[in-house]
C-alpha cells in the first residue's frame, strides 16, 4: 500500500473514532443545554401564571391541558408545604403543525405549588421538548457529512501536499532502483531541502560508496591474486619439466612428478579462467567491431574437427542466415568455442554436435548424457555435474559473464534427448 | 648465440638459464632494472627475454631504450599480466613476441628459436635435421629430398619438436601449442597419443632418421636415430 493511501487509511479510521466520540458528547451536552433553557422558560411561565392568577382567578379553574399549557389543582396546605419544584420528562398527546393527528410527543413538565388567597394550588406547566430521535437522526447526518467532508479534504490535501513533499523521495527511489553496482556511474541524487531526505541521501551515499569500494577490492583481489600466482606456477612447472628432462628417474618417481605436473596444469587453467572472468567483469575487452558469428562458428568447428573425429563425434554447422554482431573478436570466439568444445567433450561415441547459426541466434545442439543438466546452475561458477570431472567448472560461467556484459541471453534446454545451448544476440 | 635474460624472480631466472644453457647458448642474466639497462647499453644480444615488472623500473622502458638503439626486434616479453594493453604496447615498441607466465620450457625454447631464426640474415626459412628438411615457408616436409604429406596439425607438431630437438616436450605443452585453448580437458592425452602415433608412422614409413621417443609417459622427445 502506498504511503499516501496508508496515511489516508489511518486518518480516516482515527477521524471516524474522534468524530463519533465528539458527536456523542456533543449530543448530550446539547440535550442538557436545551433542557436547562426549557426549564428556564418554564420557570418564567410559572411566575407569569402565579402573577396573572392574582388578578384573574379563572385561571385557577384550568384543570386540564386541553385549553393551555398548564393545569392548576388545589391541594392541601400540608402537601403544599412539602412541595418542591420538580422538572420531569414525560410524554403527552399533542398535535404538531406537521402531524395529521395527535401523537405522543416528549414534553418537559414543571410541577410546583403556590399560595393564592390562603389556598394552596399545585401548578403543572408543560413545554414541548425537542424530539430526541429527530435530534439523533439529524446529528447522525451532520456527523456523516462532516466526516465525509473531512476525509475528502484529507485525500485532497494528501494528494497535493504529500505528493509534493514526497516527490524528492520518489525521485530518489527510482534512481536507486535503476542503480547497478559496478555499472552505474552516477550515485542517486536529488535536490531537496527536507532534512530527512538529505539524511537518507547521505546515508545511502555512504553505504553505496562502501559497497563500491568492497566491490572494487573484491575484483582487484581476484585479479591480483591470480597475477601473483602466475610466477610461482611458472617456476613449479619449469622446475618439474627440467627435473624430468634430466632423466635418471625411476619410473615410479617420474609417475609421481607427472601427476604433480598435471595438478599444477589444472591450477594454471583455473587461474587463467579466473583472470579471464576478472577481465570480463572489469570490461578490459572493449575492442568491439562488426564480426561474423558464422565465421567464428566455422573457425571453432575447424579447431575442434580432429578432436571430434577422434571421439567419433559428427560436428556439423548449419548456416540459416548471416549473423553479424558488434563485439570483441576474442570474446566472441570464447563464447562459441567454449560451448562447442563442451558439446564435443561431453558427448558419447558416435554422437553428434550441430551448430545452427540463424538470424539472431546461435544454437549448439549435442547428444550426450541422457539426463538434462540443471538449467539454473549450469552457468554458475564451479558447477560440475556428477558425471563430468576434470573441467575447470568455469567455461560456461565465462560464457554467461560475456553474454551479460553485452546484454545477450544464453539459455540451456534439454530437447528430444539432446542438450541445447542457445545464445540470443538480439532481443 | 648470446641471450640476455631479464627476470627478477630468482628461481624462474635459474630455470630459464638452465634450460637455455642446454641449447648451448651463451646466457647472461640481470635481475633488476639497473643492471639490465647497463647490459643492454654495453652489449649486443641475439635475443633478450624481458620481464615487464622489475624492481627499479618498468621493462617497457628498457624496450624503449632498445628501440632507440634499433635493437628491439629480438625481444621476447615475459609477463604475468596477460593484458592486451601491455601486449599491444610491447609489440608496438618493437618486441618480437609476448609470452605469458606460466609457460612451458618447451614453449620458451620454441619462441627463442623462432626469434633467432627470424633475425638470421641468410633468408633461409628451413630447419634441417638428419635426412629431413622442414620448410616453414611452404609448409613442406622433405625426407631424403622427397616430400612427405603432413596435415596441418602434424606439421605444427613436427615443427614444435624440431625447435625442441633432444628436449622434453610434455603432452600439455604440445596440446597448448598446437591446439591452443581447445583442449584443456583431462581426456586430451589419448588424443595426443593418437596424433603422435600417426606422425610416428609417417616418419617410419618415409624412412626418416627422426624418432619421437616417449618420456616416462609424460611427454615426448625428438631424437636422431
Amino acid at each position: 500500500m502506498k504511503l499516501l493511501n496508508q496515511s489516508i487509511k489511518y486518518f480516516s479510521i482515527s477521524l471516524l473514532v474522534i468524530i463519533s466520540l465528539w458527536a456523542i458528547v456533543f449530543y448530550f451536552n446539547m440535550l442538557s443545554e436545551i433542557k436547562s433553557s426549557v426549564d428556564e422558560g418554564l420557570e418564567n411561565y410559572k411566575r407569569q401564571i402565579v402573577y396573572r392568577a392574582e388578578n384573574d382567578s379563572t385561571l385557577l379553574q384550568q384543570h386540564t391541558f386541553e385549553e393551555g399549557f398548564f393545569t392548576i389543582h388545589e391541594i392541601s396546605q400540608e402537601k403544599a408545604m412539602r412541595f418542591k419544584d420538580r422538572y420531569i420528562d414525560t410524554m403527552m398527546y399533542m398535535q404538531d403543525a406537521d402531524d395529521e393527528e395527535p401523537e405522543l410527543e416528549p414534553v418537559r413538565m414543571l410541577t410546583t405549588a403556590f399560595e393564592h388567597e390562603e389556598r394552596y394550588y399545585e401548578l403543572s406547566i408543560i413545554n414541548s421538548m425537542v424530539e430526541e430521535d429527530d435530534l439523533v437522526k439529524e446529528m447522525l447526518w451532520e456527523t456523516i457529512f462532516l466526516y465525509v467532508f473531512l476525509v475528502a479534504g484529507i485525500i485532497l490535501l494528501n494528494n497535493i501536499v504529500l505528493r509534493r513533499l514526497w516527490k524528492p523521495f520518489y525521485d530518489f527511489l527510482s534512481q536507486l532502483k535503476s542503480y547497478r553496482l559496478g555499472s552505474s556511474k552516477q550515485l542517486p541524487q536529488v535536490e531537496t531541502t527536507t532534512k530527512e531526505f538529505n539524511d537518507l541521501q547521505q546515508a545511502v551515499t555512504t553505504l553505496l560508496l562502501h559497497s563500491i569500494e568492497s566491490y572494487e577490492h573484491q575484483k582487484q583481489f581476484i585479479g591480483n591474486a591470480s597475477h601473483e600466482l602466475q610466477t610461482p606456477l611458472a617456476i613449479a612447472t619449469n622446475k618439474l619439466e627440467l627435473l624430468i628432462e634430466q632423466g635418471n628417474l625411476k619410473e615410479q618417481d617420474a609417475g609421481s612428478i607427472s601427476e604433480v605436473l598435471e595438478i599444477i596444469q589444472r591450477l594454471v587453467r583455473l587461474n587463467k579462467s579466473l583472470l579471464l572472468l576478472t577481465k570480463i567483469e572489469n570490461k578490459q575487452f572493449l575492442d568491439n567491431q562488426l564480426i561474423s558469428i558464422n565465421e567464428i562458428a566455422k573457425q571453432s568447428c575447424e579447431d575442434l574437427e580432429e578432436m571430434a573425429s577422434f571421439k567419433h563425434v559428427t560436428l556439423s554447422i548449419v548456416e540459416r542466415a548471416e549473423l553479424k554482431v558488434e563485439m570483441d573478436t576474442s570474446l566472441a570466439t570464447i563464447i562459441v568455442s567454449n560451448i562447442v568444445r563442451n558439446a564435443v567433450f561431453h558427448n558419447h561415441d558416435h554422437g553428434s554436435v550441430e551448430v545452427v547459426v540463424s538470424e539472431q541466434s546461435i544454437r549448439i545442439i549435442n547428444t550426450g548424457h541422457p539426463f538434462p543438466l540443471d538449467a539454473e546452475k549450469v552457468f554458475t561458477r564451479f558447477y560440475k555435474s556428477e558425471l563430468e570431472q576434470g573441467g575447470s567448472g568455469l567455461g560456461l560461467a565465462i560464457v554467461k559473464a560475456i553474454c551479460s556484459m553485452y546484454g545477450y541471453s544464453v539459455v540451456y534446454a534439454f530437447e528430444e534427448q539432446k542438450h541445447c545451448f542457445e545464445i540470443q544476440f538480439r532481443s | 648465440m648470446k641471450i640476455l635474460v631479464v627476470e627478477d624472480e630468482k628461481e624462474l631466472l635459474k630455470n630459464i638459464v638452465d634450460s637455455l644453457t642446454k641449447e648451448h647458448f651463451v646466457i647472461e642474466s640481470a635481475s633488476d632494472f639497473r643492471s639490465a639497462s647497463d647490459k643492454i647499453g654495453l652489449y649486443d644480444y641475439d635475443c633478450i627475454l624481458l620481464d615487464i615488472m622489475l624492481p627499479g623500473g618498468n621493462g617497457l622502458e628498457l624496450l624503449e631504450q632498445l628501440k632507440q638503439s634499433g635493437k628491439a626486434d629480438n625481444v621476447i616479453i615475459i609477463s604475468a599480466k596477460d593484458s592486451l594493453d601491455d601486449k599491444l604496447k610491447g609489440l608496438e615498441l618493437g618486441a618480437d613476441d609476448y609470452l605469458t607466465k606460466p609457460f612451458h620450457i618447451a614453449e620458451l625454447n620454441a619462441r627463442v628459436k623462432a626469434v633467432l631464426r627470424r633475425n638470421k640474415q641468410d633468408g633461409k626459412n628451413t630447419i634441417e635435421l638428419a635426412n629431413t628438411v622442414l620448410d616453414l615457408q611452404d609448409r613442406l616436409f622433405l625426407v631424403n629430398g622427397e616430400s612427405v604429406p603432413l596435415n596441418r596439425k602434424e606439421f605444427d607438431i613436427l615443427n614444435y619438436f624440431l625447435f625442441n630437438k633432444n628436449r622434453l616436450v610434455t603432452k600439455t605443452a604440445l596440446a597448448e601449442h598446437v591446439w591452443g585453448d581447445n583442449i584443456d580437458q583431462a581426456d586430451n592425452f589419448d588424443f595426443i597419443y593418437y596424433q603422435i602415433k600417426n606422425l610416428r608412422k609417417k616418419l617410419t614409413d618415409s624412412n626418416s632418421e627422426l624418432e619421437i621417443e616417449a618420456v616416462y609417459g609424460i611427454g615426448y622427445k625428438l631424437v636422431e636415430k
